[in-house]
């Protein structure tokens, strides 16, 4: 059973130095007062997985809470760079940054895999790309019925998983509409999570093509409403599109990001 | 209405390419503003499918990103991640792949990973593959968008992230990817296609007033243009005018 706790509550319960942490949210509902709190916490040394590192990685890379990445797609959408995450590639600041980098289709794999209990998945992918050869989480196998030789991707199995979600209930079930992205896969796939949500209703009203987690699938839920702002929440929040292409020159220039993190995170009250 | 940017005159032949009623994996930026106009225009029943999940998406402005609620909110389905590249994108379900690229070559092959320096530790870290490798290895063909530049139309790319045609001919067919691959390049100077034999990348279609030296200056190997290149009709009013207007209402 979940329990309802406050944030800061559920990240000290939840997340440790050197674990490996999904925060997931494709565009949509991504949960950024989760991720401000993880570098309040101070925690390091994360291997941080997700498809789309987005801002909320890029600031906790900033910050040097992660050893490593796991990603697919590393951009500012519809505006650039990301300018910590490649400053850490580029330039190891504040800290060097180990990379396992996958495609989309692969890294959904690899959380379908996780969450179905099975060390691999396979699918029609990479061949002929150079990631092949860049990761040891990608290995061709032969399809034991036709011959084929197809592509295996490694498991995800990580420590802990972080989404943000429209509702819960008092007995923290946990319902999420609009684009879900990979975030099902990402709590099942995990040994713990937390769930941030705009609202805590008496009862949860399906929707329809909603995802709903039974309270057993989730650590911790914590009342945190516009907790995925930049990004939206859908029938909630809108996404602040100002606040990505402001993010580009935070980001590039070390001095403007660390009085950003300053003023927006450590000295931001913790939920 | 006769005056346009050599952007507006490719996004417009790049929307003139989709037919239709025909299946669309779109990719963001160059590629999404081309698919919006193109079912604004003379394509209204266009499958405008997102890596986001979103198929059928029918926004009445451009969206902002790849998960832009406008497309979820019009969409005929939202699905998950893993459904969308598993049972729609890797079953072949899908007619066109419609890519962006920071780097191509004249095989077609795509990088978005690094340029310079080692892969450990490049110059240039670019954002990674996200949908792409899948997206021009299953669809059943594809079309890039990419303005023409030294920088960006090289000889050979350093890293391939999502292939194209790999070394020539043969090489889909050795690595099992089962679409035909990149069918045009759609620049800001014209349109490059795959030659049948070579596989080579030949400048077939030029716009209005480019010159074939411009061509080449802008190109990163010795690209053979046709003898009678097809010189591309400039944007319609009509076209031009609905373009326009997702400008107009981003800016709004």
């Amino acid at each position: 059973m979940s329990e309802i706790v406050s944030l800061a509550e559920a990240v000290r319960r939840t997340i440790r130095d050197g674990d490996t942490v999904a925060m997931e949210g494709f565009t949509h509902l991504i949960p950024f007062a989760a991720g401000h709190e993880v570098i309040r916490q101070r925690r390091r040394d994360l291997t941080l997985v997700r498809m789309t590192p987005d801002l909320i990685y890029d600031q906790l890379i900033g910050a040097g809470c992660a050893r490593k990445l796991v990603f697919s797609w590393g951009g500012n959408p519809g505006v650039g760079s990301l300018h910590r995450f490649r400053d850490a590639v580029e330039h190891g600041w504040p800290n060097p940054v180990e990379i396992e980098e996958h495609s989309h289709a692969g890294m959904a794999n690899r959380y379908v895999a996780g969450a179905s209990g099975l060390p691999f998945a396979v699918l029609r992918g990479y061949a002929g790309t150079g990631l092949v050869e860049q990761t040891d989480t990608i290995k061709p196998v032969t399809c034991p019925f036709t011959g084929e030789t197809l592509m295996a991707v490694a498991a995800l199995n990580p420590d802990v998983a972080v989404i943000h979600a429209q509702q819960a209930d008092r007995s923290g079930n946990v319902q999420l509409w609009g684009i879900v992205g990979v975030q099902k896969e990402a709590i099942l796939s995990a040994e713990r999570s937390i769930v941030t949500v705009e609202e805590i209703v008496d009862t949860l009203e399906p929707r329809p093509g909603a995802v709903v987690l039974p309270s057993w699938t989730v650590s911790c839920v914590a009342h945190v409403p516009g907790g995925s702002h930049p990004s939206y929440a859908s029938g909630y929040t809108e996404r602040d599109n100002d606040y990505y292409v402001a993010w580009d020159a935070i980001a590039r220039d070390r001095d403007a990001f660390a009085k950003w993190l300053d003023e927006q995170v450590y000295q931001g009250v913790s939920a | 209405m006769s005056e346009y940017t050599s952007d507006e005159m490719m996004t417009v032949n790049a929307a003139r390419a989709l037919t239709d009623g025909m299946t669309c994996f779109v990719g963001i930026g160059l590629p999404s503003a081309a698919a919006n106009l193109a079912r604004a225009t003379h394509a209204p029943n266009l499958v405008l499918i997102y890596e986001s999940g979103t198929i059928g998406a029918k926004p009445d402005r451009l969206p902002l990103s790849i998960g832009d609620g406008i497309l979820a909110e019009t969409a005929d389905a939202v699905i998950s991640v893993p459904e969308i590249f598993n049972y729609w994108l890797q079953a072949g379900r899908i007619d066109v792949g419609f890519l962006g690229a920071a780097q191509i070559d004249k095989y077609g092959n795509i990088n978005t990973t690094v340029v310079g320096g080692t892969y450990e530790s490049p110059k240039v870290r670019l954002p990674g593959a996200g949908g792409a490798p899948e997206i021009a290895a299953s669809c059943k063909e594809v079309i890039v968008v990419v303005r023409q530049s030294l920088r960006a139309f090289v000889e050979q790319v350093e890293f391939v992230t999502s292939v194209g045609y790999g070394s020539g001919p043969g090489d889909r067919e050795k690595y099992g990817l089962r679409g035909s691959g990149p069918q045009k390049i759609i620049t800001d100077l014209g349109v490059l296609t795959p030659d049948p034999a070579t596989c080579e990348f030949t400048v077939t279609g030029i716009y209005p007033g480019v010159s074939a030296e411009t061509i080449k200056e802008r190109t990163g190997w010795d690209v053979v243009i046709a003898a009678e290149p097809e010189i591309i009709a400039a944007p319609t009013a009509a076209e031009l005018a609905a373009l326009r207007k997702f400008k107009e209402e981003r800016r709004s």
